[in-house]
């Protein structure tokens, strides 16, 4: 290879490194733009914001540091909303619920598809995988005519007890499971293990990167459930936060903005804690059975 | 012989107790109520009696039911595509780029984590029409538009789908590629097989199992983009954005139980043959 042809190749590979980082910082912008706004004074807001609040003349010119940074805006939603606060605990409740309802049924449910035979296996699963692909909308009506029977509606579990039943996680920790090695379980049963024993010591401990992975996938989905708590839950006071920033006006945009970064920070922390399993689980939905 | 048929049934015994739990409750939350919903699709809605495909006529011959199909279509039709291909440019080059290569994967992710109602805020003073794209157009002498109120709010709803789902298609090329043996390339280019080709005749075959997984998943992520598109824009956005998810929640909230079953149903056949369809499409190539 020629010097020139070299030298063209490494400026190549400089612009597509520029364009990456620079596609990545927009990627992450939203969360710089909720920073820098929810520092802001109410009086800087109002003019930053002006365009887009008066409508007339003028654009939003967003600057890169608030020029007087403040807590103000965090301390007027912790101290003075309290319906910030019993919005946060629904969206607490609601996906602590989901997660640990999840692990009691999905956890031995994949257990029993990936270590057992019995009749109507493989169709069974092929409907539980097909379940897992139907968007909301399949099955909006089925949820609200079964709940509505059970007196469920507009209560917390109404959100809660389809979604424990979801298929995806069971369909996550199958992948994980299967590749436990079987000579392990045989030895195990050899020894004189019962089924729930070896389940518990074996399945539980090498499936954990599974049991994390969708735990990691599902808190992600369920942090930002709109639809579901939409349609079930006509009574705001058992909303999630999902459905509560959306109604903060921009007249109170401070408050808009802290808001919005609390919503987001257990949803960052669970991803930077849990990325290695986040990752795994997305490929797992991915690997070929 | 008599052993072996103990402990297949022993083996059934101990699955079924297993996954019991996960199936009493799929059977009692989705599976029943569905067939009880397919059903209904075939009923009058206040009468319930048998009224044939009549509620399907009425759906299919709805106008808006027709705009919001070819949105949706055309959403799809659109981002898609546009999703796998930039994901895919991106997963090549990133895929042999060491710890910065890692790096930027992750940040690529990130939209994953941030909720829907927290890019509300953002989307509002961002496509507002004097919000911050617009500021910086006109600073450009660009001419600028009303983003949320004229065709152009079909395109934020791309944007806002690929921007979420970039990250994560990208993960899953990568995973796809990390299956090519290296093997294959050395001696490709120990023959001397330039780059583009060694992508086109190595790269891109072995990529079509992911290429199958890929599509559909990004298929079954574009329908999630109704949270964006309602959270900013309400019941009744502009008609470019129009989208089924919309109607289904109108129709849901005016109570139109015999629209809904129909429409539910119709969409229950439409996902399950697409996702069909695909895998036979691909397996044929891959073979």
């Amino acid at each position: 290879m020629t010097k020139k042809h070299n030298r063209q190749m490494h400026a190549k590979k400089y612009i597509i490194w520029a364009v990456l980082f620079a596609a990545g910082f927009l990627v992450c912008y939203p969360i710089f733009f909720l920073v820098i706004g929810s520092l802001m004074g109410q009086v800087e807001l109002k003019e930053v914001l002006g365009p887009v609040l008066s409508g007339n003349g003028g654009y939003v010119n967003f600057p890169f540091m608030p020029l007087f940074p403040t807590l103000r805006n965090y301390v007027g939603v912790l101290m003075d909303s309290p319906e910030f606060f019993v919005m946060f605990w629904n969206s607490v409740k609601t996906t602590g619920a989901i997660l640990l309802g999840q692990f009691l049924v999905s956890v031995p449910g994949a257990w029993g598809f990936a270590r057992y035979d019995f009749p109507f296996k493989r169709m069974l699963f092929t409907l539980y995988i097909l379940l897992m692909m139907m968007p909301f909308q399949v099955t909006m009506l089925s949820g609200y005519l079964v709940l509505d029977n059970i007196g469920l509606l507009d209560t917390l579990w109404a959100v809660i007890l389809p979604a424990v039943f979801s298929t995806f996680p069971v369909f996550i920790m199958y992948q994980f499971f299967v590749g436990i090695p079987k000579a392990i379980i045989e030895s195990a049963r050899i020894d004189g293990a019962g089924e729930l024993q070896i389940f518990l010591i074996f399945g539980l401990r090498l499936g954990a990167p599974g049991i994390l992975s969708a735990m990691v996938l599902g808190f992600l989905e369920y942090w930002n459930l709109i639809e579901q708590p939409l349609t079930y839950l006509k009574d705001q006071s058992l909303w999630p936060l999902s459905l509560y920033l959306p109604n903060i006006s921009l007249e109170q945009a401070g408050t808009a903005f802290a808001a919005s970064l609390l919503t987001l920070i257990p949803a960052l922390l669970v991803f930077l804690g849990g990325q290695e399993y986040l990752e795994q689980g997305i490929m797992a939905a991915a690997v070929k059975e | 012989m008599c052993v072996y048929n103990s402990n297949k049934r022993k083996n059934t015994f101990h699955g079924l107790f297993f996954i019991l739990p996960s199936m009493v409750g799929v059977s009692v939350f989705i599976l029943i109520p569905y067939l009880d919903v397919v059903r209904r699709s075939f009923a009058g809605a206040v009468s319930q009696t048998f009224t044939g495909v009549q509620n399907y006529i009425t759906v299919l011959t709805n106008p808006a039911f027709r705009l919001a199909c070819k949105n949706t279509v055309r959403f799809a039709a659109v981002c898609i595509p546009l999703l796998i291909v930039l994901s895919l440019a991106i997963a090549v080059f990133l895929q042999r780029q060491g710890p910065w290569g890692q790096r930027l994967k992750s940040v690529y992710l990130i939209p994953m984590a941030i909720p829907a109602a927290s890019v509300v805020l953002i989307w509002k003073l961002v496509f507002d029409r004097h919000g911050l794209l617009n500021g910086i157009l006109s600073g450009l002498h660009v001419n600028t538009m009303d983003w949320m109120n004229t065709g152009a709010a079909f395109w934020v709803l791309v944007f806002s789908y690929i921007w979420k789902n970039l990250g994560y298609d990208v993960i899953l090329w990568i995973a796809g590629l990390g299956t090519i043996s290296e093997n294959i390339y050395e001696a490709a280019r120990v023959d001397g097989a330039g780059e583009w080709n060694l992508f086109l005749r190595i790269t891109m075959p072995n990529l079509l199992p992911s290429l199958y997984t890929i599509s559909v998943l990004s298929f079954l992520n574009s329908f999630k983009v109704f949270r964006e598109a309602y959270l900013v824009a309400g019941d009744y956005p502009n008609d470019s954005m129009y989208l089924l998810q919309h109607l289904y929640n109108n129709w849901f909230r005016d109570l139109s139980m015999d629209k809904m079953a129909a429409g539910a149903v119709l969409m229950t056949v439409v996902v399950s043959l697409l996702v069909l369809l695909l895998e036979k499409a691909w397996g044929k190539d891959i073979e």
